[in-house]
């Protein structure tokens, strides 16, 4: 997992290309580190997918397509069709709390702004497991809202928040947050504000030159910033544990019970394909949006 | 010429404005009539843009009103205004191509696209990029930009084109080229013109009418060749073309004339509304000033050649006066010019000299501070105002 995150960071950085000089004299380390932890790994997950099972766990050298072919089942479809259900809906929601406070943020002064980031990233060197537990804390049954509820006789019955596929999604948008509002705010302050006083002095009116300005403008920032939410959110089996408890498998779920508990290697390998798979679709549509935006 | 009897299209009424502490405009006034080419010419940070700004309504008055029309439009949006702005940057849309920048103001009137089309299309070409309407911005080169972005402006059919300091970015040739072009424009078009700059050389070459701030303040109205030959302040005489300005005492009026008192001799002037030791400025070009090697009836102003130097047309030749203040006289390039070193007398006709109050720039601060019940202020610059207490 740890190995595709860093894939995909490669990835987006990569649109800001620098000189060639500079990415020659980097390249020898950097293909070495490639080579190392993300071909490598890369290629013994491929091929262990084509393997047989060992009788206790481990791989067995013949070779077969049945790791594939038991992932045509219903059961693994639906659930990942959840992942992505979900993923969209984690995406769409950071979108739109980010974008308008990414837009505020953008408008206070360079020195606000950074200290804004601070805060908002001051969470996230704090051990993530930590935080949500501290979530799950506070909505479970027995936690602090609930108790409070109680107390004040607001509520006769213990809401159910927790081991939800509402709190899922909660704990998606909470966790994944910062990946959207970063992007965007990169894309947001870099937009001319003249552009802007530009539209409205040829008769555009607010919400036109939202559509025909900024939101051209700051597509580049929106894309980054889903791709960001939306392929971390398939794969964060923790979250979905932590905050959905049994209750909410997902594809991520499916590849760690694949290797810990059913300790079936080539499956959860084949698992792990098809998303590194989906994963390089979307980044693949990404970058043709992407380009269509410099053509365009 | 423009008749000042008709209503004015933009009209100013006392506005100020304040960035926090500071008051950048200073009670602007301000009228621009239909058809008329008006430039703001002063030097940078002088509130030109700020100015132009209130117009197009990007930036609200703290005092005063704006009129566009005669209707009242201090508090309305710059979308609902019927003037358009050439940015200084330009401010084009990156992401849409020639045309459609140019097609924007026309696409949110709602305009047909037929006649969108034909209409953009003969902006192109009128700006001569008849074919560039599918290029990007950022393929074209700067003047190549200018162009579209008063396209895109005028295409719009707009009472008055506000510009702010278009051609600034461009190299000097095709700043010339432009100017020219620019103005050809505006009298085909007769689209009203408020166009910003800080090049007073650019600012004569163009406009129907100056106005020469300095300072949040309007020093004065006019046009190229009343501001050039009647600059009613010192600091209008300095910033437009080159002047010698002489500081002096009104010690007596002897018939027609005004004697006036320098540091460094007495001189004559002619002039109405001066009174008796007041302090004054003279103001003479250079192109009017001239030396002679025998005295000279009414100038008793001598000074000693210190150079001549040499400007292709014409040379300039340095006269120090004994305080050490020098004066510049033309000369023509094949005249004989006095040796270096020799005394002369320094005279003008009288007629080219402009003989300025000093105290008319701290007067209008002096009555506003007044007004405004700020005695703190009134006290500190009653000083310097008591020199004009007297008229
Ligand atoms: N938004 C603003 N906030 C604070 N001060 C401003 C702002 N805009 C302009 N100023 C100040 O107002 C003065 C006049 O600015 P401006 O109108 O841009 O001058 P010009 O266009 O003549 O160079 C300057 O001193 C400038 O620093
Ligand atoms: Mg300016």
């Amino acid at each position: 997992m740890k190995i595709l995150r860093q894939k995909h960071f490669e990835k987006t950085s990569d649109t800001n290309k620098g000189h060639r000089g500079e990415i020659f004299s980097l390249v020898g380390p950097l293909f070495l580190w490639m080579l190392l932890f993300l071909a490598l790994p890369l290629v013994y997950v491929i091929i262990i997918s084509f393997l047989e099972k060992g009788i206790y766990g481990g791989v067995q050298m013949i070779f077969t397509l049945e790791n594939y072919t038991a992932l045509w089942n219903p059961t693994y479809g639906k659930v990942i069709w959840r992942s992505i259900v979900l993923a969209f809906w984690t995406s769409l929601i950071c979108l739109l709390i980010s974008y308008p406070f990414a837009f505020i943020l953008s408008k206070f002064s360079k020195k606000y702004q950074g200290f804004c980031i601070l805060l908002i990233m001051l969470p996230f060197w704090i051990n993530q497991l930590i935080r949500l537990n501290g979530w799950s804390n506070i909505l479970r049954d027995s936690g602090t809202i609930n108790t409070i509820l109680l107390k004040l006789g607001i509520i006769s019955e213990p809401i159910t928040m927790m081991y939800t596929d509402g709190a899922t999604l909660f704990g998606m948008v909470y966790a994944l947050l910062p990946f959207m509002v970063l992007p965007l705010n990169n894309s947001i302050s870099k937009l001319d504000y003249s552009l802007i006083e530009a539209a409205h002095d040829l008769g555009a009116s607010r919400i036109s030159t939202f559509f025909r300005i900024i939101l051209p403008l700051t597509l580049p920032g929106i894309f980054a910033g889903t791709i960001q939410v939306f392929i971390p959110s398939l794969d964060a089996f923790y979250i979905a544990d932590v905050m959905g408890g049994g209750n909410s498998t997902l594809l991520g779920n499916l590849i760690k019970d694949q290797f810990m508990a059913a300790r079936n290697w080539p499956s959860g390998a084949a698992f792990s394909v098809i998303l590194i798979l989906f994963t390089l679709i979307v980044l693949k549509c990404y970058t043709k949006v992407g380009n269509l935006e410099d053509l365009a | 010429m423009i008749k000042t009897d008709r209503e004015p299209i933009v009209r100013l009424s006392g506005v100020t404005k304040d960035f926090g502490k500071s008051e950048v405009l200073k009670h602007i006034d301000l009228d621009v009539y239909e058809g008329e080419f008006l430039t703001l010419l002063g030097p940078s940070g002088c509130g030109k843009t700020t100015t132009l700004r209130i117009i197009a309504g990007f930036e609200t008055p703290s005092r005063g009103c704006v009129y566009l029309e005669q209707a009242d439009v201090t508090a309305l949006a710059p979308y609902k205004r019927n003037v358009n702005t050439v940015f200084q940057s330009y401010a084009l849309f990156p992401h849409m191509n020639v045309f459609d920048n140019v097609a924007f103001g026309l696409v949110e009137k709602k305009v047909p696209k037929p006649e969108i089309k034909e209409r953009v299309e003969k902006m192109l070409d009128l700006v001569q990029l008849k074919n560039f309407g599918k290029r990007k911005p950022h393929q074209m080169s700067g003047g190549q930009r200018q162009r579209v972005a008063i396209a895109r402006a005028l295409v719009n059919n707009p009472k008055v084109l506000l510009l702010d300091e278009p051609l600034g970015a461009l190299d000097l040739k095709l700043r010339k080229q432009m100017q020219m072009e620019l103005k050809h424009l505006q009298k085909q078009l007769g689209i009203t013109f408020v166009y910003v700059t800080h090049d007073q050389e650019e600012a004569l070459t163009m406009s129907d009418r100056i106005a020469v701030m300095n300072n949040g303040v309007i020093e004065q109205i006019g046009t190229a060749q009343e501001i050039y030959e009647r600059p009613k302040t010192k600091f209008v005489a300095s910033f437009i073309g080159e002047s010698n300005i002489i500081e002096a005492s009104v010690t007596g009026f002897d018939g027609g004339l005004i004697e006036l008192t320098a540091e460094n001799g007495v001189v004559h002037g002619r002039g109405s509304g001066f009174v008796q030791d007041e302090m004054i400025y003279i103001s003479i070009r250079p192109e009017n000033t001239r030396y002679s090697f025998e005295p000279v009836e009414n100038f008793r102003l001598r000074g000693i050649v210190k150079e001549h130097i040499y400007v292709g047309s014409i040379i300039k030749t340095v006269v120090a006066l004994p305080n050490g203040q020098r004066l510049r006289l033309n000369q023509h390039p094949h005249s004989e010019l006095p040796a270096i070193g020799s005394a002369v007398t320094v005279y003008w006709d009288m007629d080219k000299a402009v003989i300025m109050h000093t105290a008319e720039d701290t007067l209008y601060d002096l009555i506003e501070d007044a007004l405004l019940n700020r005695p703190d202020l009134a006290v500190k610059q009653g000083r310097r105002a008591e020199g004009g207490k007297s008229f």
